[in-house]
């Protein structure tokens, strides 16, 4: 609460924005209108609040009026808030005592065939916002050291190019693999499709560079076994081959990559003549038999469907590869894939899809409703295009599975306290806009950790993770704007820890302090959403500039 | 867009083109053209007084031609910056007519017709092309007379006729029935000016017009020349009259889209234009006819494709959702041919390949998903900044390098390097971001420079 002896002096500028605002709202009613407001001293009307001129009117106004709360009724405070802060605080005045009014986007542009009643509605926004700003107290933004050290967990091929990013940048990085070796999936790939690059001889390469370069340290047949701290002040336990390490850490990148489904029970799945793709890369990895003349392959083998709705993604152009490769080493083998729709995007590959064809690998479109059937010596479809079945014979059946999440996939989400989706993958931020990110700060993701991701794309997201990742690392400290959650009464608190459960952001803990369980509120990962502040029915939490009675106070306003 | 008109270390040089570039990786020239825009940038507030009163109406090439913009205006509303410009192939006082309204109207005073292009020079250590992509042209393809059948557009015409900002406010009005109600608007123009005058002569000869021209027919007042010419224009008048009441009832009976077609791989996957896949096309006709449904529920969708390529997260589940619940029905085919039948309704020719039998379906409006083009004048910008493109014109890089050119310090990201979607471009954006930064911000490879 502000100080009871304080004198408050509210200014109240008005925005014409051109005609914006004063084109479609009686703007001398609303000034007249503001002046009679409570704790009002000043009201003014602007042509452009926002504009050079408009700026220096309100910075006046704090001093010559000695003001010290501002109001701003004007477009929105997406674009312009930050601009009337500021410039508050370059007046001198706390920048957390201004408030902002929206009555462009959403009363004039809104009302504009409706003067009277926009006017009106200005007026109800313009009472709730000076009713709010009386309330408001100066914030302070919170700022954070960041340790200027990286953590990768998972050594696969997102892994090591996010970790070598990180140290070509000069940061420290930790690199955390929990198999014997580096390389991820790579040490069991033949050949990367579509320019046939050899796996092994790219892990090599990579694995070379991570292992020779003087910023990193790698720990193989490792595990992070508790994740404790928030964005720049991590401290993470990782369990080695030489004991348990406990290392600070600043950001952290999730690349533990996904695994291949096995098909127990699917098309007479038995790993000798019925096969998966990556069974068959060990294959082709070490010369194909020359017995094997016959190849068929089946798409979308536990994708798809209703346990597994999604595809996959890179399936096919594996299976597209593999099919060349076979032709390749064995020049007289006929392949078929059998497919429900070939996910050749991109122009990489669907030009191997057309060489594939050229190269005489057979394609055949199959129907879900009908699937082919593995026999004993062939495999039978049915052909859309010549309306009756075909059987096709199969000495080699590869069954094209998806990738899917690993195993403990949720072990390390719980430890990180970062969120999975429903097929197990780990959840970005935004699916659009915050791809790599997750929406707790200071943790990325990338790789098949995230999606399916052929080679080119957990190269690029290993080296886009590393980039968003080596933002605060750069800054060397955080600072966030101070609107966030605080726990304004401790004694209510009963550290039921609903508010944990539901914070998105993982902003919030329980501590055992003297007076027992309390909710402890993580300054510098809370992004104020107010969800904690909502639901606790003891109303222990608040957000700052978002109180209760500061809400309370422009509810009372609307209904007066 | 917001972010980067606000962060601090972000300069943004907006409406200009790099004329040249010289040096290496961590130390290049570049020379940037900043054309003018007739406006001081740091007095306009993007407030948008002058484009009201603007006289000269130009096509909106942001709403791809379907409505129509000022000489002076803001590419879009959200635009970032919000600074107006002055397009000086249309505007008056620019091609030596009087006018100079905008100036007057400004209130901020930053209009300024002797404004001139400006040349600046850069010195970066990277940089990055992300010149993105241009829609292909499906007039090229013959069978699919887009440029004949007005009820077939391009699937970002559609996305405009989609917006709620849009030329038809969200609503799906079809073009051939929104030029009817253009000509509607432009008749009733011409009536009402011709009433205007008829009017005048009612009042002076102080009788009806109707009754006056029954009389005159009828061979009376054959001499009169004031009256004659009143003949002329009630003449005239009526001329115009039965027409707009004929289109009139036309327009009457005029509704939204509500069966559409979606046509897949419109220059793409086509060894006559571009043999590869613009990957994301399957998905944004999904989307399309997603949103229509939620426009209108009784809409109902046809999309037409090879593959539907929904490879992305997510993707897949939603496009089974758009089969479940937004009325789309996935047909597995190429189409051959699109003509026009009655009420310009396009019918779409095509073989179902489950079915083996070539169909016909007469639709409301037709889609076409046109492929992701290289931008137009990319030959010319990899020649200036120096790096190679591949066979299709997209700048070129390596599956282990996906976001490094040819020439080092010099990275690309989006759909300058080859077709992809959004998320896609972000993750590769910040994959360029890591690639630049390792060049542009390395204290100690400079040290080790200068030690060299």
């Amino acid at each position: 609460m502000p100080d009871k002896k304080e004198d408050i002096r509210i200014g109240v500028f008005l925005c014409h924005c051109g005609s914006n605002i004063a084109g479609y709202l009686n703007m001398e009613e609303l000034e007249e209108f503001s002046k009679k407001l409570p704790h009002v001293t000043f009201v003014q009307r602007n042509l452009y609040s926002c504009s050079e001129g408009g700026i220096n009117e309100i910075k006046k106004g704090i001093k010559e009026q000695n003001l010290n709360r501002v109001v701003v009724a004007s477009c929105t405070p997406r674009t312009h808030e930050p601009l009337f802060r500021s410039s508050c605080g370059e007046a001198g005045l706390n920048p957390y005592l201004f408030e902002m009014v929206n009555i462009r986007d959403q009363c004039s542009w809104v009302h504009m065939q409706e003067k009277e009643d926009g006017t009106t509605k200005a007026k109800d926004l313009i009472r709730m916002g000076v009713a709010k700003a009386a309330l408001l107290e100066p914030q302070e933004p919170i700022m954070s050291e960041v340790q200027i050290r990286a953590l990768v967990i998972g050594g696969g091929i997102a892994g090591m190019t996010a970790t070598l990013a990180f140290a070509n940048r000069g940061y420290e990085v930790v690199l955390v693999e929990k198999e014997e070796a580096l390389g991820g999936m790579l040490n069991h790939l033949s050949k990367l499709g579509p320019t046939m690059t050899d796996a092994s001889a790219l892990a090599e390469e990579k694995v070379r560079a991570v292992t020779g370069h003087s910023k990193i340290t790698v720990f193989t047949k490792a595990k992070v076994t508790l994740v404790q701290g928030f964005i720049g002040k991590y401290k993470v336990d990782i369990e080695t081959e030489s004991g348990n390490k406990n290392i600070d850490i600043g950001v952290i990148v999730v690349a533990t990559g996904g695994r291949a489904f096995v098909p127990e029970g699917l098309y007479g799945y038995d790993g000798k003549r019925v096969i998966t793709q990556l069974e068959l890369e060990v294959l082709l990895k070490n010369g194909l038999a020359s017995a094997i003349k016959n190849v068929v392959m089946i798409q979308c083998v536990g994708s798809r469907n209703e346990e597994r709705p999604y595809c996959s993604r890179i399936c096919c152009q594996t299976a597209v590869k593999n099919a060349m490769l076979i032709r390749e080493q064995n020049p007289d083998a006929k392949v078929s894939i059998l497919y429900r729709d070939m996910q050749m995007y991109g122009v990489e590959n669907e030009e191997m899809f057309r060489d594939s064809k050229v190269k005489r690998v057979r394609y055949i479109n199959y129907d879900p409703a009908n699937p082919p059937e593995v026999e004993p010596d062939n495999v039978r479809v049915y052909h859309a295009l010549l309306g009756r079945d075909m059987d096709l014979a199969a000495d080699l059946v590869v069954l094209s599975t998806p990738i899917v999440a690993q195993d403990d996939a949720n072990v390390v989400s719980q430890l990180l306290r970062v969120p999975i989706d429903e097929n197990g993958f780990f959840m970005e931020g935004h699916v659009k806009l915050k791809p790599l990110d997750f929406a707790t700060s200071g943790i990325f993701l990338c790789g098949s950790a995230r999606f399916p991701a052929n080679i080119r794309e957990a190269v690029a997201q290993g080296l886009g993770a590393a980039s968003r990742a080596s933002i605060p690392l750069a800054k060397g400290s955080v600072v966030v704007e101070p609107i966030i959650s605080v726990l304004a009464n401790e004694d209510a608190c009963r550290g039921c820890g609903l508010c944990v459960a539901l914070c998105p952001y993982g902003a919030l803990e329980i501590q055992n302090t003297e007076k027992g369980r309390k909710v402890h509120v993580i300054d510098v990962a809370c992004k104020g959403c107010g969800v904690c502040a909502a639901t606790c029915y003891q109303h222990a939490l608040s957000i700052n500039s978002f109180t209760d009675k500061q809400i309370e106070a422009q509810v009372e306003a609307f209904l007066n | 867009m917001l972010d980067v008109g606000r962060h601090p270390n972000i300069e943004l040089l907006a409406y200009s083109e790099v004329e040249n570039v010289e040096g290496e990786a961590g130390d290049f020239k570049v020379t940037v053209r900043r054309k003018t825009r007739y406006v001081e940038e740091d007095k306009c507030t993007g407030c948008g007084a002058c484009a009201e009163k603007c006289p000269t109406v130009v096509p909106d090439a942001f709403n791809e031609g379907l409505g129509d913009r000022r000489a002076i205006y803001s590419y879009f509303a959200q635009g970032i910056p919000s600074t107006h410009t002055i397009d000086p192939d249309h505007c008056r006082q620019l091609n030596g007519k009087k006018c100079g309204i905008c100036a007057k109207t400004c209130q901020a005073e930053a209009i300024n017709f002797d404004k001139e292009d400006r040349i600046v020079e850069l010195n970066v250590g990277a940089i990055i092309v992300a010149a993105g992509y241009d829609v292909f042209d499906p007039g090229r393809i013959p069978e699919y007379r887009y440029n004949e059948i007005p009820n077939v557009v391009t699937a970002i015409e559609f996305e405009r006729l989609l917006s709620a900002s849009g030329p038809t406010g969200g609503h799906m009005d079809r073009p051939s029935d929104r030029a009817v109600v253009a000509e509607i608007e432009a008749l009733e123009k011409k009536v009402r000016k011709s009433q205007k005058a008829l009017d005048k002569l009612e009042e002076k000869f102080n009788e009806p017009s109707a009754a006056f021209y029954k009389k005159f027919q009828a061979g009376q007042y054959q001499d009169d020349e004031d009256r004659q010419k009143w003949a002329d224009k009630y003449a005239a008048h009526l001329a115009v009259i039965e027409p707009l009441e004929e289109l009139k009832k036309k327009a009457a009976g005029f509704t939204v889209a509500k069966r559409l077609a979606f046509i897949q791989c419109v220059g793409s996957r086509d060894f006559r234009f571009y043999p590869f896949c613009s990957g994301y096309c399957c998905m944004h006709s999904i989307k399309e006819a997603m949103i229509a449904h939620e426009h209108e529920p009784e809409t109902t969708s046809s999309i037409f494709g090879m593959d539907i390529r929904a490879v992305g997260k997510g993707f897949e589940e939603y496009k089974i959702r758009g089969g479940n619940n937004s009325n789309i029905t996935y047909v597995r085919g190429r189409v051959a041919e699109i003509t026009e039948g009655p009420n310009n309704n396009p019918i779409v020719t095509y073989e179902d390949t489950r079915e083996r039998k070539v169909k016909s379906q007469e639709f409301d409006m037709v889609v076409l998903a046109t492929a992701c083009a290289p931008i137009k004048g990319i030959a010319a910008l990899a020649k200036t900044v120096g790096v190679e493109l591949d066979k299709y014109n997209f700048i070129k890089t390596s599956s282990l390098s996906p976001v490094d050119t040819t020439t080092p310090g010099i990275f690309v990201c989006g759909c300058a390097e080859s077709p992809m979607d959004v998320p896609e471009s972000v993750a590769q954006a910040s994959s360029a971001a890591e690639r630049a930064a390792e060049i542009a911000f390395q204290p100690e490879l400079e040290k080790e420079k200068a030690v060299a």
